[in-house]
């Protein structure tokens, strides 16, 4: 028997990797990356959660389901401005599109 | 309803100021002179018509009094029951008819129609030869403005009340001002200007804070207590603070008729345009002071008689202070200047020597509007003919002129009526109305009428002063007649005003004024004019033997080129002459007062106060902002990440929080 | 026993990949490592018994997601895949360590406080019955999800849209 906060350690260390990764990465498409990790170890924990506290019931499945089909969305909206941002600057680092403050 | 059109009197005016001042630019001289005069002529008609209708066609009613009519009376501001006012307050605007308004309705509109006519002639640029080469920059805004005065003036005489009188009081003031720095390239003329808004304004201060004592314990704004039964309950309450307001409601009055020492602005308000002296600070506007106190007479007499005769001293004074200074100004304006004030104080001490004895306490309040009358009459002469010589000498100094009656024989003339006119010689003018102030002075007291013949001997003395040293005497031109200009007549569009006032001015001694104005309304006769009094020794013999002996002894030592007495005078008391020359320094002394007692006491301090603490408080308030501002400008970089390490950084330390809590 | 020895050996592929993901300096290699990622979060659901999203997972996610990233990386930057990469700047790399650290700690606190992953429940090897979720995501009644499953597909619709309209080369006017 797999104790259940293995599991959370797991994705926990997944969850701060993917924010390690997003502070530290100065390109774009590797911060949304780094996004996709956050995402999978929440992902993670819902199915978790779901499969050793509430065996009888599909709510963290299903939220799990959902949240890949939107992670998709968001990948592809994103690949999209980061294409257009590469269009416009020639640059995909983070800091071109710096123009955005103030 | 009678005088229906009477709003006409004020609304037509007002139009040509507007036409003149917003479209003016685009007009041509000629046009803007053609509506401003139309109108003005327009208005001259409706005031003679008004004048007639009045006096005439409806005359008295049964109890033999001339009835002040309302024409009309638009409620301007109604704020309601007012909490501290205690009742009704409301501000109206009206058109009021009594015998002293419609007199004053003719002088306003006659002076100022023949100021239109002349001013064509004054305002023009001139070549060598005196020909019209064009007309000089902002001629159109010169009849804007004297459109607007006009209808201040009116709307100032016709007043229902003391809060509308107050509201036209302040727009004359603000054309006074407009005017006066009509040259407002000219720094004098700047400063002239200036100076007469600032202290008109602060007399006005005055005038404003009387309105506010006797609308506050009267109860109305109107000037007949007796209209209103529920005031006669306030009265009693009122008696003693009405002397007080009243006597601050002169103090603006004698800010606006240069009383001393108020009077400082007068003089220098001649740096305007010669006509816009004539019209206002001769004619018109300085006797605004006067006719606020003939129109609250009635209340003056029943409530203050005794605070009126410091008017009758104060005026006094001026008159005497203003003879003097005028026997030795260089300036021509000037000199009329100081005679107008003298003559203004001539009024007040009229009105000031009023009480309600029956009989001979009233004479002074018709001498008084008698005197306005025909003051206005020659003194407006008095100064066209001065323009006339300025347009052909180009300088107000005497030193420039001399030997003018060979060549200007038609000003010659009307200066020389208009002078004995001021002089009292019978028949002219003059002579009636001031000899009945004198009398009434002797009624009052002997002393103050012995003094007030003294002053009027130093009115014929300076006034032929001025008269020899511009037309008699050492001629400007003749001792270099190959490099200086020949001085020639005026053209006709001058003279003619010049002809007619002189008609006017001459004539209109001998209307039996009595008749229509009277301080109880009844009709009365001048005394001088039944020749009822013509027995030796009255007060008309002595007027006449002292204006002959100033007229002589201005003879005497001005009449020729050289000047042995008056520089022998000058010599032997030279401070005397000085300080005389510098109007015995009284605008030193209120230089010193504004200067180094106001501004260093009191304006200084707030000065400090202002910039430091309250612009140092929002100085403050908008440095902490900008620096607060600077300070999380830089936190917005757009760096993604940053923003990302933050958030998770306050997630987490919300966590931590939540966690210690739990 | 079987099922811890699996959970570790996807464990160890999971961090293993994430940190090198996070940490290689290639984007192309970052992708290939996510993928590997995808696959392991994939295996521990299988290991749950949710053999669907685990199927779910592969297709959509690893089969799809991370062909987009290929594609976008191809598109975005030739020197990105010549691995002329970025550089690390040490103060970044610094907060981002003390930020996760920090985090780790907070998380690890708040999960040994909590109490219920004490109630885990020991449930057989059995997985959830395919009939069952497809019942439930067409279901309209309790527990059913057909307006979720509908709206998503909207929601994806919109957005494979949305993204093409921003892709889109500009109209030259």
């Amino acid at each position: 028997m797999i104790p259940v906060s293995a599991f959370l350690v797991l994705s926990t260390l997944l969850f701060f990797l993917g924010v390690f990764g997003f502070v530290t990465r100065r390109n774009l498409v590797a911060m949304l990356i780094s996004v996709e990790l956050v995402l999978n170890a929440a992902d993670m924990n819902f199915a978790v959660f779901n499969r050793i506290l509430f065996p009888g019931q599909m709510e963290g499945m299903f939220f799990t389901l959902f949240s890949i089909g939107i992670s998709a969305a968001e990948t592809a909206v994103a690949l999209a401005i980061i294409i257009n941002v590469y269009r416009n600057y020639h640059s995909d680092q983070v800091n071109s599109i710096e123009n955005m403050k103030f | 309803m009678e005088y229906s059109y009477s709003f006409l009197i004020l609304l037509l005016p007002f139009l040509s100021f507007l036409v003149l001042g917003l479209c003016g630019m685009k007009m041509k001289e000629k046009v803007a002179f053609g509506i401003g005069t139309t109108v003005l002529g327009v208005l001259w008609c409706l005031s003679l018509y008004t004048a007639y209708e009045y006096f005439f066609a409806v005359g008295r009613d049964a109890a033999g009094l001339y009835p002040t009519v309302t024409a009309f009376n638009l409620t301007w501001l109604d704020f309601g029951k007012a909490p501290l006012f205690g009742t009704e307050l409301i501000f109206n605007i009206g058109f009021r008819l009594t015998p002293i308004s419609v007199m004053m309705l003719v002088v306003i509109t006659t002076v100022s129609f023949m100021v239109h006519i002349y001013s064509l002639g004054y305002m023009a640029e001139r070549d060598e030869e005196y020909r019209v080469e064009g007309y000089e920059k902002g001629f159109q805004r010169f009849y804007a403005f004297l459109s607007l005065f006009t209808m201040s003036m009116l709307g100032l005489v016709v007043a229902t009340n003391i809060f509308q009188m107050y509201l036209f009081w302040e727009l004359v003031g603000v054309c006074s001002y407009l005017l006066i720095g009509f040259y407002y390239p000219k720094h004098a003329a700047v400063h002239a200007s200036k100076k007469a808004f600032i202290v008109t304004r602060f007399a006005d201060l005055f005038f404003l804070i009387g309105i506010l004592f006797y609308s506050y314990y009267v109860g109305t704004f109107n000037f007949d207590l007796n209209a209103d039964p529920t005031i006669a309950n306030r009265l009693p309450m009122a008696v003693n603070i009405l002397p007080v307001a009243l006597f601050l409601m002169f103090i603006g009055g004698a800010g606006k008729s240069a009383m001393f020492p108020l009077h400082i602005w007068l003089p220098d308000a001649m740096e305007g345009p010669t006509p816009v002296s004539a019209l206002i600070h001769a004619a018109t506007m300085v006797v605004a002071g006067v006719f606020q106190v003939a129109s609250l007479m009635p209340i003056w007499l029943k409530y203050a008689p005794n605070t009126l005769h410091y008017v009758a001293y104060i005026a006094a004074f001026t008159a005497f202070y203003a003879a003097a200074v005028a026997c030795t100004q260089r300036d021509i304006k000037r000199g009329l200047a100081f005679s107008t004030i003298s003559q203004i104080a001539y009024m007040l001490v009229a009105l000031g020597v009023c009480s309600a004895v029956e009989g001979e306490g009233s004479v002074g309040y018709m001498a008084s509007m008698f005197h306005l009358f025909t003051h206005a009459m020659f003194k407006a002469l008095l100064f066209l003919c001065s323009g006339a010589i300025i347009v052909i000498i180009g300088s107000n100094f005497k030193d420039y002129m001399g030997g003018l009656h060979k060549y200007m024989p038609i000003t010659n003339w009307c200066f020389f009526f208009a002078c004995l006119c001021i002089s009292g010689i019978p028949p002219f003018s003059g002579f009636f109305s001031k000899d009945e102030i004198v009398a009434a002075c002797f009624h009052f007291s002997p002393f103050l009428g012995w003094f007030m013949t003294l002053v009027s001997g130093m009115t014929a003395f300076y006034m032929f002063r001025l008269y020899y040293v511009i037309f008699w005497g050492k001629s400007y031109y003749e001792a270099d007649p190959e490099n200086r200009r020949k001085p020639q007549e005026v053209p006709a569009i001058m003279w003619g005003p010049l002809v007619f006032l002189c008609i006017v001015g001459c004539l209109c001694g001998l209307i039996p004024f009595g008749h229509f104005v009277s301080l109880d309304g009844h009709a009365e006769d001048i005394a001088i004019q039944t020749f009822a009094i013509w027995t030796w020794p009255s007060v008309a013999w002595v007027s006449i033997v002292v204006a002959i002996i100033g007229i002589g002894l201005a003879t005497w030592m001005y009449k020729s080129g050289e000047n042995p007495v008056p520089d022998m005078l000058k010599r032997r008391m030279p401070k005397l002459h000085e300080a005389a020359l510098q109007r015995f320094y009284i605008d030193d002394a209120w230089q010193f007062f504004t200067h180094k007692i106001v501004f260093g006491l009191f304006s200084k301090p707030i000065a400090w106060f202002d910039r430091r603490v309250i612009d140092g408080t929002f100085n403050f308030l908008a440095w902490g902002t900008q620096t607060a501002g600077e300070t999380i400008r830089p936190w917005q970089s757009g760096d993604v990440r940053q923003y990302a390490a933050w958030f998770i950084t306050g997630t987490v330390a919300l966590t931590l929080v939540l966690l210690c809590i739990l | 026993m079987a099922n811890l020895v699996m959970f570790c050996i996807l464990a160890v592929v999971i961090l293993g990949s994430a940190f090198m993901c996070v940490m290689t300096k290639s984007i192309m290699r970052a992708a290939t490592f996510l993928l590997f990622v995808l696959f392991g979060v994939a295996g521990i659901y299988f290991l749950l018994d949710y053999t669907f999203l685990g199927a779910a997972q592969i297709s959509v996610y690893a089969g799809g997601i991370t062909m987009m990233y290929i594609f976008a990386i191809q598109l975005v930057s030739k020197r990105t895949l010549q691995n002329l990469v970025e550089r690390f700047r040490g103060s970044r790399v610094c907060q981002g360590l003390l930020i996760s650290v920090v985090g780790l700690v907070t998380v690890a606190v708040v999960l040994i406080k909590n109490q219920f992953i004490n109630q885990a429940l020991t449930v057989a090897d059995v997985e959830v019955p395919m009939n069952q979720i497809g019942a439930a995501l067409v279901g309209s009644e309790k527990y059913g999800y057909v307006l979720p499953f509908e709206f998503i597909s909207l929601f994806l619709l919109a957005c494979i849209v949305g993204a093409i309209m921003i892709a889109r080369k500009e109209d030259k006017k």
